[in-house]
């Protein structure tokens, strides 16, 4: 078994900032990110597959990979505003933690790879790096 | 506690099945199968699991560990056509999962010691590509 992780970016707009809460708790939950009008990252988006290495010498078909990436998430992300233009937002806030669980979600739902997902890091900026493992089932 | 210790090596490649034709090898690795080959510079990560020794305070001696990776890595295949220069890789595709499993295989024996064992070797083709060959296949990080 192994893995092979490769790495994409996208460059997306949101704004943190929750209806069952006051302006002021916003402001103090999310801080900055709480301004009315959004604002935007360079996300870095690493996506770990797992299986045995097959007849090719290969976990997974890198062409294969790049396409499901590009059709199931970075397409829906690309230079868009999270919260305006993805339905996965149009109630939860988009956080960093919401949006790994969202593209996760993305992802398991047309899978076609033969190796799993088996994990996915977001990086917000280079200070704010997000992991979720996703479990074997 | 992990320990790991990075190494660089540059050296150039070709992915294709001598059994496939041209388009069939294009199909399968793309632009990695270039017939003349191409380079990377590989970026390898080697870490070890152990206790710190009480004595020394360290789990494997980094520069032990440094020399066994140049001996068996860096030396062999840095500056190297990977195809032509370094067996296996005459008759086994060097994709960047053969290399990683080659590797392993290449510095395990040097790191069999009471309660110290090679915990995982991660090698990057380029910074958006690399592949995790864990020392024992639990599915598990």
């Amino acid at each position: 078994m192994m893995r092979l992780t490769r790495r994409y970016r996208f460059a997306a707009s949101h704004r943190l900032h929750s209806p069952a809460l006051s302006e002021e708790e916003n402001r103090e939950v999310y801080g900055k990110c709480a301004n009315p009008y959004g604002h935007g990252h360079n996300y870095v988006l690493d996506v770990t597959v797992e299986g045995p290495v097959d007849d090719n010498g290969q976990v997974a078909d890198r062409m294969s990979l790049d396409r499901l990436i590009r059709e199931r998430v970075l397409v829906r992300m690309e230079h868009r505003n999270l919260n305006q233009d993805l339905p996965e937002f149009a109630s939860a806030v988009p956080t960093t933690e919401n949006l790994a669980a969202a593209i996760r979600a993305m992802l398991l739902e047309h899978w076609t790879l033969r190796p799993r997902l088996a994990h996915l890091r977001i990086s917000e900026t280079d200070r704010n790096t997000f992991d979720l493992e996703v479990s074997a089932s | 506690m992990f320990i790991t210790r990075k190494a660089e090596f540059s050296a150039s490649h070709v992915c294709s099945n001598p059994a496939w034709s041209a388009e069939e090898n294009r199909r399968v690795y793309g632009p990695d199968a270039n017939p003349n080959g191409h380079g990377h510079n590989y970026v390898l990560e080697v870490t070890v699991e152990g206790e710190p020794d009480p004595v020394t305070g360290m789990v494997f001696d980094l520069r032990e560990l440094k020399q066994i990776l140049n001996q068996e890595v860096i030396e062999p295949m840095d500056h190297r056509f990977l195809n032509r220069e370094v067996p296996p890789f005459d008759r086994v595709v060097p994709t960047t999962e053969n290399i990683a499993l080659e590797i392993r295989n290449r510095i395990q024996p040097h790191i069999h010691r009471d309660g110290v064992r090679l915990r995982n070797v991660r090698l990057y083709e380029t910074a958006d590509l690399y592949v995790d060959a864990a020392a024992e296949a639990t599915g598990k990080e």
